[in-house]
């Protein structure tokens, strides 16, 4: 498969710290790559990279072979690279379905003053809005709480609506922040379903994650991370094997994998 | 039926201003109730400026600053340059909002209360700018402004000239009135418009707003723009009624108000701004005879009013209607 992201020489440096060093791998079009490593590895500033949130020291992250190191979030997410939060961040006053119907804001095909004055190119684009939200909605099982203002949701059903805002901005790839932290068996299991229907649409997917069975589970390959350095890439098999990584992981070496 | 109520409280609440408040001072004399009203109105205009960019997060305290800009810029051009009060009305909102855009990409970027303490200064900087600047005419200001003239398309008169008027008191009351419609009007489609979502997406989260591909800088700039474009009329049709204007015309205390009307109304609600303006205003003058202890008592009310109603006074009929 074809690449669609190559991360080069990836660099940050805050002050003296060396957040990120030297980190290079690619993403194939529609896989599920994970990034896995130890708390303060720089999993999260390499993903905050990648969407461009922070501006590389060095290095750079092409997407289909254009450099996006450097552009602002919003343009690196108009060309298709889309991040969801750590946090549950999602827009909290506003119903689920509001939160989904503005994140379609790339869609407009409408400007702003458009939208003011109501134009048929406005009221087209908020009755496709509408449809695309309710479809998005039926795909993450959010229909019951459809209406519902996000501050009143669950845990679960939030990061379900952090990946619907997400899915709304039409992303060729979804960077997912954690998508299974805190959540019980059950839950990530919906989760994993979810992961995997967001690839089926088409979506590469790169994550950020802790839950190492569920990483194991649900990647097509694992890039590990430990003191800002790349130290292993491939298959779930092939990480699990990596004496490296189960160096890195020293002390739960067997059950922190999912060996 | 919601709708047909919605238009049909819109015109009578209008009819009521337009029709019913004229009459009602012809018959009871009280014609320094113009005034009073015409201000509220035109306060009304400035403070929905300051709840635009409280909509997008910002708590803004520099209406002040924008306010006397548009009144200078609108006496300055009347008086030395004689030109039409009509022409510089738009004039002034629209330098108020370049000037605005200027002063507004680098502020911008702060958040809170450090945004809030920028904007506070700026009013002050407005006031020694005003005092400083050999056209403003220092602490005299600028008096004797000439009343508005006429409006005129092809012959037909359309806005007869001010002067000629048996009562310009009730005309400046017109003029504002209609203008605060416009105003809210204009307010009302745009936070109930695709646009009013994207600035609340801003208001609640700039990352996650940036991360769903809105321009979050661009959008800033321009709500900032058009909260100072409102200071702006607001404050060039000010001077135009009371034919003057001095440094001190809008202060920082101003700055604070404008900010407080859109508290006392509610953040949550177009017709915030409006509403708190009008109690603000009229509170103030009630408490008039209480002398000495005015300052006391208003701002103890104020403060009960803020503890007991955090989300504004409208938040009481939209409690009652999420119950009911």
């Amino acid at each position: 498969m074809a690449d669609i992201l190559e991360v080069s020489g990836l660099t940050k440096r805050f002050g003296g710290l060396v957040a990120n060093n030297n980190i290079s791998f690619n993403v194939r079009e529609n896989e599920i790559l994970s990034v896995i490593g130890p708390n303060g590895a720089g999993k999260s500033t390499l993903f905050k990279l990648i969407a461009s949130f922070l501006a590389p020291t060095s290095g750079e992250v092409r997407l289909h072979g254009r450099r996006i190191s450097g552009l602002a979030p919003h343009k690196v997410a108009r060309m298709g690279v889309v991040r969801t939060f750590q946090e549950t961040t999602v827009f909290k006053t506003m119903t689920v379905r509001d939160n989904i119907i503005v994140a379609h804001h790339l869609r407009s095909q409408a400007s702003l003053a458009g939208f003011f004055f109501s134009t048929k190119t406005a009221r087209d684009d908020e009755a496709k809005f509408a449809r695309s939200a309710d479809e998005i909605i039926d795909f993450l099982g959010l229909g019951h709480q459809r209406n519902e203002v996000a501050s009143n949701l669950p845990h679960g059903h939030l990061r379900a609506l952090g990946i619907a805002i997400g899915l709304a901005t039409d992303p060729k790839v979804l960077l997912l922040d954690e998508p299974f932290a805190g959540m019980n068996h059950d839950e990530t299991r919906r989760a994993l379903e979810i992961v995997r229907g967001v690839r089926a649409r088409g979506v590469t997917v790169l994550l950020v994650e802790h839950d190492m069975p569920a990483v194991m589970n649900i990647s097509d390959r694992i890039v590990v991370v430990n003191f800002g350095q790349k130290i292993a890439e491939g298959t779930p098999t092939e990480i699990q094997e990596n004496p490296e990584v189960i160096e890195a992981y020293l002390g739960a070496e067997d059950e922190s994998i999912g060996i | 039926m919601k709708r047909t109520f919605k238009a049909a409280s819109v015109a009578a609440f209008l009819a009521l201003l337009l029709v019913g408040v004229p009459s009602f001072i012809s018959a009871t004399g009280r014609s320094d109730l113009y005034y009073t009203l015409t201000s509220v109105a035109l306060l009304s205009i400035v403070s929905a400026g300051v709840w635009i960019t409280f909509y997008i997060g910002r708590i803004n305290i520099g209406q002040g600053a924008f306010a006397l800009l548009g009144g200078y810029a609108s006496a300055i051009l009347v008086t030395k340059y004689g030109v039409s009060f009509w022409l510089t009305l738009p004039f002034a909102g629209i330098l108020c909002a370049f000037v605005s855009v200027l002063i507004g990409l680098p502020i911008l970027r702060l958040r809170g209360v450090y945004f809030a303490m920028v904007t506070l200064t700026l009013t002050e900087v407005g006031r020694l700018l005003a005092l400083a600047l050999p056209i403003t005419n220092g602490a005299r200001g600028i008096v004797s402004i000439p009343l508005p003239g006429a409006i005129t398309l092809f012959g037909v008169t359309l806005v007869p000239d001010f002067a000629t008027l048996a009562n310009p008191r009730l005309a400046f009351y017109l003029t504002a009135v209609v203008l605060m419609a416009v105003c809210f009007a204009c307010l009302y489609r745009l936070v109930h418009s695709r646009v009013g979502r994207i600035c609340q997406s801003l208001q609640q989260n700039e990352e996650l707003a940036s991360s769903i591909g809105v321009d979050i800088a661009n959008m800033r700039i321009l709500a900032y723009a058009l909260s100072s474009f409102l200071g702006g009329i607001g404050g060039a049709m000010f001077a135009a009624i009371s034919q003057s204007i001095y440094p001190s015309t809008f202060t920082i205390a101003d700055s604070v108000n404008f900010m407080l009307n859109c508290f006392l109304g509610g953040l949550g609600h177009v017709l915030g701004p409006m509403l708190g303006t009008f109690v603000l205003y009229f509170g103030w003058d009630l408490l008039f005879q209480t002398g000495s202890f005015q300052l006391l008592i208003f701002s103890s009310i104020l403060i009960a009013l803020m503890l007991v109603l955090p989300n504004g006074l409208l938040s009481i009929r939209l409690r009652g209607q999420s119950q009911g």
